[in-house]
């Protein structure tokens, strides 16, 4: 009983201090994000600030390009969330329900992909990238990236689950597949769909590589981009960076928080990560 | 028709952006091509040549060194906290969401905080490491440090990810295997290493593979972080390629030295399925 007892508190105590491991270093930055200039370099260091201030994120609210990358990463983020919601939709539901020549070596195909990451064909992709017209503008951040393999893979499994009499019967009502599809379907595929959703944006919201290669005019880069440029190789300008980064998470955390549910069980059904 | 409408935007990406970037990569890793102008084809001198690249090497070795110190502590530590988190505690879907928590952030970020808090004169550590008596120490600026801290952060950064693989495999172990081994007066350490693991194999394998995998391409975070320092200790492969082609502009050369990565990753992973058959449970 007593043995019990201590091996009870012994995994509430190591539960607690992984705990405070997962998050102290942010709670340290998002602390020292509200402390002035003078104070942030004080020695010896405190965890709260002293006289707290919210002078950092006025000045990072202030700068007209600091909005403008943040106006990027949202508008980057959404239309390609949208689109990869759309399109992995599409073809995931087709693998699903249909028998077409080829199937089986297209999916392959499709899967395979997941084995050449962007870090081992960057610059033939950059290259294609600039021949297709999309250097340099938001079409190169927005649709390349947008088709993904796991996309696929998690919609094709989702849609594995949903009865074939579902679309027979459709047939026999005398439905065209595109109504099948759009009306019946997509419905259906709301959970799925949301994941997807979910995942897509934080990718697309946390992104560095891509935008790195597509991207060159200042007035398009990315808070990540931005935020990579600002952090210098000798001097650092801290007040500012901290308040940008503590504001570049928010928007991925206030997802996290409405979708917590479905993200936590899309994660264990799919285990996907681009 | 319709099924082929359906898959035709993703085919095309697939094959714009993947597909026939391949062939280009192996095609140009062939010619001397400099970013601009028609590439010459020079044969295998991008090969030879890499092979006698020191810096290529010293960063390929860095890698290395980087992937397998960080390998089993990417595979050990998530698993310690799906286990925790597959206990009946109280709680748990908050610490479940603190965990994974920090997989949510960018690397770029990541790599700041880590820099910030570990930075010699910016960095609560070596005021910690002072007061209790261990005095300042060389932290980025140490070519061992340096390496350690970033393996940290990684693990850090990703550790929450893998839980979630773990808590799913977890999940799958039926809870007869455990009432039997209870009945058999297994106690809960053997149950561990001899139902717990054995049957989660595929799981420890799949956080093996993409853990390996993640490493070896390690970029952002250590961009942001060390920039590759100091002296080069955390210059890692994908960061040389990056500069070569897009700072030296020698694509043609940057391309075989991707060729060569790819090899790499993709012989790892393949020896990995192999030795360890793919993770099936039954041998």
């Amino acid at each position: 009983m007593i043995e019990k007892t201590l091996r009870r508190a012994g995994t509430y105590l190591l539960i607690l201090f992984l705990a405070f491991f997962a998050l102290i270093p942010i709670i340290y930055v998002v602390l020292a994000s509200f402390k002035p200039g003078s104070e942030l370099f004080r020695y010896p260091p405190t965890l709260f600030p002293e006289n707290w201030t919210l002078e950092n994120y006025r000045d990072v609210f202030h700068r007209a390009d600091f909005l403008t990358y943040f106006k990027n990463s949202a508008i980057v983020s959404v239309l390609s969330t949208i689109l990869t919601v759309i399109i992995n939709t599409m073809a995931g539901y087709a693998f699903a329900k249909y028998r077409f020549r080829g199937n089986q070596f297209i999916f392959m195909f499709f899967i395979c992909t997941l084995m050449l990451p962007l870090e081992v064909l960057m610059i033939p992709i950059f290259r294609m990238v600039q021949r297709l017209g999309m250097y340099n503008n938001f079409l190169g951040l927005i649709i390349p990236p947008a088709a993904t393999p796991m996309g696929v893979f998690l919609v094709r499994q989702f849609f594995f689950s949903v009865p074939n009499e579902l679309n027979e019967a459709a047939r026999i009502d005398g439905a065209s597949e595109t109504a099948t599809f759009v009306h019946i379907m997509l419905p259906i595929a709301r959970p799925v769909m949301s994941v997807l959703a979910i995942f897509s944006f934080m990718w697309r919201w946390n992104d560095y590589l891509w935008p790195l290669l597509v991207i060159r005019d200042n007035k398009l880069f990315t808070l990540q981009l931005a935020l990579a440029n600002f952090n210098g190789e000798y001097s650092v300008d801290w007040e500012s960076l901290l308040a940008m980064s503590v504001v570049s998470m928010i928007p991925v955390l206030i997802v996290f928080l409405i979708f917590q549910k479905q993200f936590i069980k899309g994660m264990v059904t799919s285990g996907m990560k681009e | 028709m319709f099924p082929y409408a359906m898959i035709l935007p993703n085919l095309l990406i697939f094959t714009l952006f993947i597909a026939v970037p391949v062939v280009l990569g192996i095609y140009y890793s062939l010619t001397n091509w400099k970013g601009i102008g028609t590439p010459t084809y020079v044969g295998f001198a991008n090969y030879t040549k890499a092979l006698a690249d020191k810096r290529f090497w010293q960063a390929f070795l860095a890698t290395g060194r980087f992937t397998l110190c960080a390998l089993p502590i990417t595979v050990c530590v998530p698993l310690l906290l799906a286990v925790l988190m597959t206990k009946n505690v109280r709680l748990r879907g908050m610490f479940r969401a603190v965990y994974y928590w920090p997989s949510m952030i960018s690397y770029i970020v990541v790599g700041l905080t880590f820099k910030f808090i570990f930075g010699e004169s910016t960095g609560v550590i070596n005021y910690l490491l002072t007061s209790v008596g261990i005095g300042k120490v060389e932290l980025l600026t140490s070519k061992t440090n340096a390496l350690w801290i970033v393996i940290l952060a990684t693990i850090w950064s990703t550790s929450g990810y893998f839980m979630v693989n773990y808590i799913s495999g977890l999940q799958s172990i039926p809870e007869s295997y455990y009432e039997a081994a209870t009945v058999d007066g297994a106690s809960k350490t053997q149950q561990f290493w001899h139902v717990t693991i054995p049957l989660l194999r595929p799981t420890i394998f799949l956080v093996f593979v993409l853990g390996f995998l993640g490493l070896f391409k390690s970029y952002g975070l250590v961009i942001s972080m060390t920039k590759g320092g100091p002296a080069g200790a955390t210059r890692f492969v994908v960061q040389y390629v990056y500069e070569k082609a897009f700072q030296n502009v020698e694509m043609g050369y940057a391309s075989a030295l991707s060729m060569l990565l790819t090899v790499v990753l993709g012989t790892a992973t393949i020896a990995q399925f192999a030795l360890s058959k793919g993770g099936r449970i039954n041998d």
